[in-house]
């Protein structure tokens, strides 16, 4: 257990955090006409004059680096290189924004209107703002938000629009192309577009490298893009993508900048809009393909209440110093720098370590309400009783004793929690469920999930689409608790390996935590080589909150711990049953190989299976989320081998 | 000569009575005048204040007494080569000119000092010294004229032994000069200007001209692999020596003949050139020499940028036709070197007000805030100097640049002999500053100045110091593939307890951050102890073990053991 700490800790003391301010507070209270035409004069980075769409499309064609790589291609292939120099200005026209500010204009108007229909306020720590306003002075700037909704770099855009601050240039992906005139409208407000994928094409990749690193060197605007690389439909924090933040982090590597701040940011939603549209694709119900006309189609959404929206700009922190004593930059300095090379090993668990805490500092500063924490106690109490016989749900007295000891313990592991403290606990909890009336039910004086209205006596559904149906629901309900899931987790895993070990012995546990974390490492953001420091702020966390006594060699759960435990534990149930579920899906049934696109639906049937035969309570399991996750982390750990596009069990 | 300072007792800047700033005694051209312009600049670019002052302390501090070597003292006197071990005699060689030596000697801090001086007068001198301390177990270091900026003439605090100063200083004759062949052989004491001044007489120069020259020695050149300003025509050391001869602890070594360029394996003046007194004396060298050049001409040119400034540099490496010499400075030393004007003076008229007049016509468009200067010197015979200033006008103007004059031009170079004085005004009122240089590829010039002045800044401001630092650069060699660039920076310490460490901290980052951004350990100041933690990542282990398996061949007890470089 002495492998070596990796990471700077993740801290587990109580944050000082920045407060909010309702930015649609003002909106309420004066014309959004004024406001969207109102005279916008951002500072700059180092004063550079913003740089106009052409100049930055030539200064990108006339780079060493794509020169260098459109005579490779050319000889590679045996084309002209004026044909190669075509497509690679055929792709950069294809990808790059043209930021207008009229676009932007237009949108503070619209988006006025509409933020102010959807939503009861848009907070933001005006301090992150004004940090975040001196470092665009100082150093190139990429904003790294999280990805929960497709109103995410609106927002973004909005917010710093509304603060007078540079608008960011906004890496999308290409399906918002299918939609031509959203697409558009996006690319006006300072979206590029990348291909979803573009493996082996160098030409490609160079175009996009480079576009993305002329925009960064030279300071022309911040630069923002989604780590996670797409929007997370479970709320859980994706596991990062790399390729951007390599590109962004070579400029300074290579010492074409001086430093590069980057910048997390946390966007958390008190209701998501894509709800149940997640949750049905996550099921495998099919969805409509993205287009314009579907999201207008959302005139339903706009008459619904959504709560509010907490943005939290988080502290920059600069390359430079997550570089230090960690990459050695010279080297850099034996060829020239435009030559394309793939990372050194040194750079490639850098930027992965970095990503990770920069996924980590996004899950730090979400802010979570207080609907988590009761949606996390119903789910459980759904799940053990579903006896026949006793009675359904909650007792609304129970669920706030409950909810009120539960946030105390989430405090103490450094939740973000907004809670409002002058409110009376009883009220916190009815207005939270009646905001979420969507999918919790109160009559009597009881509260349960609104999972038994789809099986209705009288519909005559089949108990599949009943089971489905119902899922829908569960699903929806448990992105929200997965937003405080990063709260929980190292705790849940160790309450998870003290279950699992066969003694109480430290080794023992620790080796049981060890592995369910690797096991779990691609559910969840654990960043790699940091199990020691995981283990050490798990029993941290529980030893503080008296749940547990450590001593030299023994670990062991308090009198007043097995409460604490016990909810961790069953906080991990559902991702332990369905990783065995799966297992057992590849053992019993996929006894040949499997194509990666029949996996999923044959999971899904043998879970089917096992659910209305009750072998198996937990309906998540269906998630398409979960399975692909176990997928990939049977994969990394060597039980399952890739050939071809096939997958193939070893032995499990 | 100062013992805590820079350069001639006579010559110093001062604040006067009235709060202006003047350069005293008679040697420059900028001596007995007034400069109107230094107190503003000082004021406003340190937030120093003639308010606060911290002259030094004068008296020299306890130098402890000198550990000798008997035996070694006794048998030496009977060679009849001079010797001393007076307190002021070994304090004065105990030093070179890096920041902390001179702050030490200021504030009367006297650490390891040699225990004597010896003053050998020709090559067999120091073959009897170089035999005697061999015998008697003496560590001798070599001095030359002391301007070292690498702390290799610290005695190492660990050494127990005596030390023995070899101060080259009396071995200054030029032995022959050999027409034919253009060479001239020299004692290897013999300091810069005295070596240019003597050839002049003949009419030859080596055209060797490191910043340093007044004081610095033929020797120490050698010893250090110096570079001198008007390398493009003459070339550096390495370029201009013929043949040399050192003594080791193994005997003399030396070359057979004095061909021009030999195929006899690895070069062993390789070995001598920047062996920094680790290896044996240096006592005498055949140099390159050169009719005198019949013209010279100063010259100048302004860019809106300093970008604009390094791509017309590389440019003219790129042609190949760089003149003796071209420097270029970036906009805070262009500030700097203007605030240096002095009151009255032809030669002098304001640059500024020149500016202004050109302004309107010509300049529009040139940010003062922004713009840079280049300054050249052309030499040679009349017409191809002129030809020559044309073609590099002509490329200067391709970048922006435009002709401002030879008198900015030749100012640009009279002040490189009186900055080194400008140290110890700054020292008198809490500042405190250094220079450094390295050398770069050309793709990497421009990002080493930026990332380097920008650590400097960030360095201060983490380690607390109050005002922000001056830290600039200018570009002072062009080469085929790569220039020299030399930063300078300066801060106001006061507030800071320790300023001398912070300084440190600050160089030791900046150097960091040189070599993160592929530049060079140093282009001519050498490793010495100041850089030489560095050193295996500079020339990988291996080469590391090659210079140590030299050492312990040639000089196997240590007796050069000054423990420079290695
Ligand atoms: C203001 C200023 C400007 C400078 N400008 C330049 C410049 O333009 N170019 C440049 O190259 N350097 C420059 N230097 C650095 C310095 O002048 C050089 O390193 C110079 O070569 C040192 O010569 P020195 O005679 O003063 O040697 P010293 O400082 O006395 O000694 C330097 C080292 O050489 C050894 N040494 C000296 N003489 C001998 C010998 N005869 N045999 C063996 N070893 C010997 C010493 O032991 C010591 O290790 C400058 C320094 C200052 C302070």
């Amino acid at each position: 257990m002495a492998s070596e700490a990796v990471y700077s800790h993740r801290g587990p003391m109580l944050k000082k955090r920045d407060d909010f301010e309702d930015l649609l507070e003002e909106r309420r209270n004066s014309s959004d006409l004024r406001y969207a035409l109102r005279c916008y004069t951002p500072v700059l980075y180092k004063g550079v004059a913003p740089c106009k769409t052409n100049m930055l499309k030539s200064m990108v064609l006339q780079s060493d680096q794509l020169h260098y790589v459109i005579n490779q291609v050319s000889k590679e292939t045996g084309r002209a290189t004026g044909e190669v120099q075509e497509e690679a200005s055929a792709i950069l026209e294809e990808m790059a924004h043209s930021l207008q500010l009229s676009t932007i204009r237009f949108f503070a108007f619209i988006l006025s209107k509409i933020f102010k229909t959807l939503f009861r306020g848009i907070c933001v720590n005006e301090e992150g703002i004004q940090r975040l306003q001196q470092a665009i002075q100082e150093h190139p700037v990429v904003l790294l938000p999280s990805h929960r909704s497709y109103m995410d770099f609106l927002l973004m855009s909005y917010i710093m629009y509304t603060y007078d601050m540079a608008l960011p240039v906004i890496a999308a992906g290409m399906d918002f192309m299918g939609m031509k005139f959203i697409g558009e409208m996006l690319r006006m407000s300072g979206a590029f577009f990348i291909r979803r994928s573009f493996g082996g094409d160098k030409l490609y990749w160079c175009v996009f490298s480079e576009y993305v690193k002329t925009i960064l060197k030279n300071g022309f605007a911040p630069l923002e893009f989604f780590l996670e690389g797409t929007r997370s439909r479970t709320s859980k924090s994706l596991t990062p993508k790399l390729g951007l933040l390599n590109i962004v982090m070579d400029p300074f590597l290579k010492g074409e900048v001086f430093d590069v701040s980057l910048v997390p940011v946390s966007i958390s939603y008190e209701r998501v809009l894509e709800e149940a549209l997640y949750a049905r694709e996550l099921l495998g119900i099919p969805k409509p393909k993205e287009s314009t006309s579907g999201l207008f189609k959302a005139r339903k959404v706009l008459s619904e209440d959504y709560g509010s929206i907490h943005v939290y700009f988080g502290q920059p922190i600069s390359v430079r110093s997550l570089a230090q004593g960690r990459v050695n930059r010279c080297q850099f300095s034996l060829a020239p720098r435009h030559l394309p090379r793939r990372p050194s090993e040194e750079v490639q668990s850098f930027v992965s370590d970095s990503a990770y805490r920069l996924v980590g500092a996004q899950e730090e500063n979400m802010v979570l309400k207080p609907w988590v924490l009761l949606v996390s106690l119903l789910l459980q109490d759904h799940h053990q009783h579903r006896g026949v016989g006793q009675k359904r749900g909650m007792s609304l007295d129970e669920l706030t004793t409950q909810v009120v000891w539960l946030r105390d313990i989430s405090r103490q592991y450094g939740a973000f929690l907004h809670w409002p403290d002058h409110v009376p606990p009883s009220e916190v909890v009815s207005s939270s469920l009646s905001l979420h009336r969507g999918l919790v039910r109160v009559s009597e004086g009881r509260v349960q999930l609104a999972v038994e209205q789809a099986g209705e006596p009288g519909s005559n559904l089949t108990p599949e689409e009943e089971l489905l149906s119902q899922a829908v629901i569960l699903l929806s309900c448990i992105s929200y608790r997965n937003q405080g899931l990063h709260v929980f987790l190292r705790p849940a895993l160790l309450a998870s390996a003290i279950h699992a070990a066969s003694s109480n012995q430290k080794q023992e546990v620790f080796n049981s935590f060890s592995f369910l974390r690797n096991m779990f490492s691609n559910e969840f953001i654990l960043c790699p080589g940091a199990t020691v420091q995981d283990f050490e702020e798990a029993c941290y966390l529980l030893v503080k909150t008296g749940a547990l006594q450590v001593t030299q060699d023994e670990v062991l759960v308090t009198e007043r711990g097995h409460r604490t435990v016990g909810f961790l534990t069953s906080m991990l149930d559902p991702f332990l049953q369905g990783y065995q579920m799966v297992c057992r899906f590849l053992c019993e049934e996929a006894t040949g190989s499997l194509t990666e696109k029949q996996f999923i639906p044959a999971v899904r049937k043998f879970i089917i299976r096992h659910l209305l035969s009750g072998s198996l309570r937990y309906t998540e399991v269906l998630s398409s989320d979960l399975q692909k996750n176990v997928l990939a982390a049977l994969l990394r750990l060597g039980a399952v081998r890739k050939v071809k596009g096939f997958v193939r069990c070893h032995r499990l | 000569m100062k013992w805590n300072g820079w350069g001639y007792s006579d010559s110093r800047f001062l604040f006067n009575k009235k709060g202006q700033a003047e350069f005293t005694g008679k040697r420059y051209r900028l001596s007995g005048m007034i400069i109107p312009g230094l107190k503003d600049w000082f004021e406003s670019t340190f937030g120093a204040s003639l308010q606060h002052k911290t002259p030094p302390i004068l008296n020299s501090g306890a130098v402890p007494p000198p550990t000798l070597n008997e035996a070694f003292v006794e048998e030496l006197k009977s060679t009849g080569i001079p010797m001393s071990h007076e307190a002021e005699d070994r304090v004065f060689r105990s030093h070179g000119h890096c920041l902390h030596e001179i702050f030490a000697l200021r504030e009367g801090k006297v650490g390891r000092v040699p225990d004597m001086v010896v003053w050998p007068s020709c090559h067999n001198d120091v073959v009897k010294i170089v035999e005697l301390a061999c015998k008697h177990n003496v560590c001798v270091m070599p001095y030359g004229g002391g301007t070292s900026v690498s702390s290799a003439l610290e005695c190492p605090p660990e050494e127990t032994r005596s030390i023995v100063s070899l101060d080259t200083s009396q071995m200054n004759r030029i032995l022959w000069i050999d027409e034919k062949n253009l060479t001239a052989h020299v004692e290897a004491g013999i300091v810069g200007q005295d070596l240019e001044r003597l050839l002049n007489e003949s009419g030859y120069c080596t055209g060797h001209e490191p910043d340093s020259m007044e004081f610095s020695s033929l020797g120490g050149w050698v010893a250090t692999r110096a570079s001198g300003m008007k390398k493009n025509i003459y070339g550096n050391i390495e370029d201009l020596v013929v043949h040399v001869k050192m003594v080791t602890p193994r005997g003399v070594l030396e070359k057979s003949c004095q061909g021009p360029r030999m195929s006899t394996g690895p070069d062993v003046h390789h070995f001598i050139m920047g062996s920094e007194g680790t290896l044996g004396v240096v006592t005498e060298v055949t140099m390159k020499i050169r009719p005198m050049p019949e013209y010279q001409k100063y010259g100048s040119v302004v860019f809106p940028n300093f970008e604009q400034g390094v791509a017309c540099l590389r440019e003219v490496a790129k042609q190949r036709c760089a003149p003796a010499s071209i420097r270029l400075m970036d906009n805070e030393q262009f500030q700097f070197g203007h605030a240096l004007k002095p009151q009255v003076s032809s030669i002098f008229t304001s640059f500024l007000d020149g500016l202004k007049k050109f302004y309107i016509t010509k300049f529009k468009g040139f940010d003062p805030s922004y713009l840079c200067v280049a300054t050249l010197l052309f030499e040679g015979d009349r017409e191809k100097v002129l030809q020559h200033e044309k073609q590099v006008y002509d490329i200067a103007a391709k970048f922006g640049g435009l002709a401002a004059g030879e008198d900015n031009g030749q100012r640009g170079y009279m002040l490189t002999f009186v900055i080194a004085y400008l140290r110890d005004l700054g020292m008198d009122y809490y500042v405190i500053g250094e220079s450094f240089e390295t050398s770069v590829p050309w793709d990497r010039v421009l990002d080493i100045c930026r990332n380097v002045k920008a650590r400097i800044v960030r360095e201060c401001k983490d380690k607390g110091v109050q005002f922000p630092p001056l830290s600039t650069c200018r570009v002072t060699q062009t080469y085929d593939a790569g220039a020299c660039v030399y930063f300078y920076f300066a801060f106001n310490y006061r507030g800071l307890s320790e300023p001398v460490h912070v300084y440190e901290q600050v160089e030791h980052a900046a150097r960091e951050e040189i070599l993160a951004n592929g530049g060079s350990l140093s282009h001519h100041h050498g490793v010495g102890k100041l850089r030489k933690e560095w050193m295996p990542e500079t020339v990988s282990n291996v080469g590391m073990g090659m210079l140590k398996s030299v050492k312990d061949y040639v000089d196997p007890n240590n007796i050069f053991g000054n423990r420079n470089l290695l």
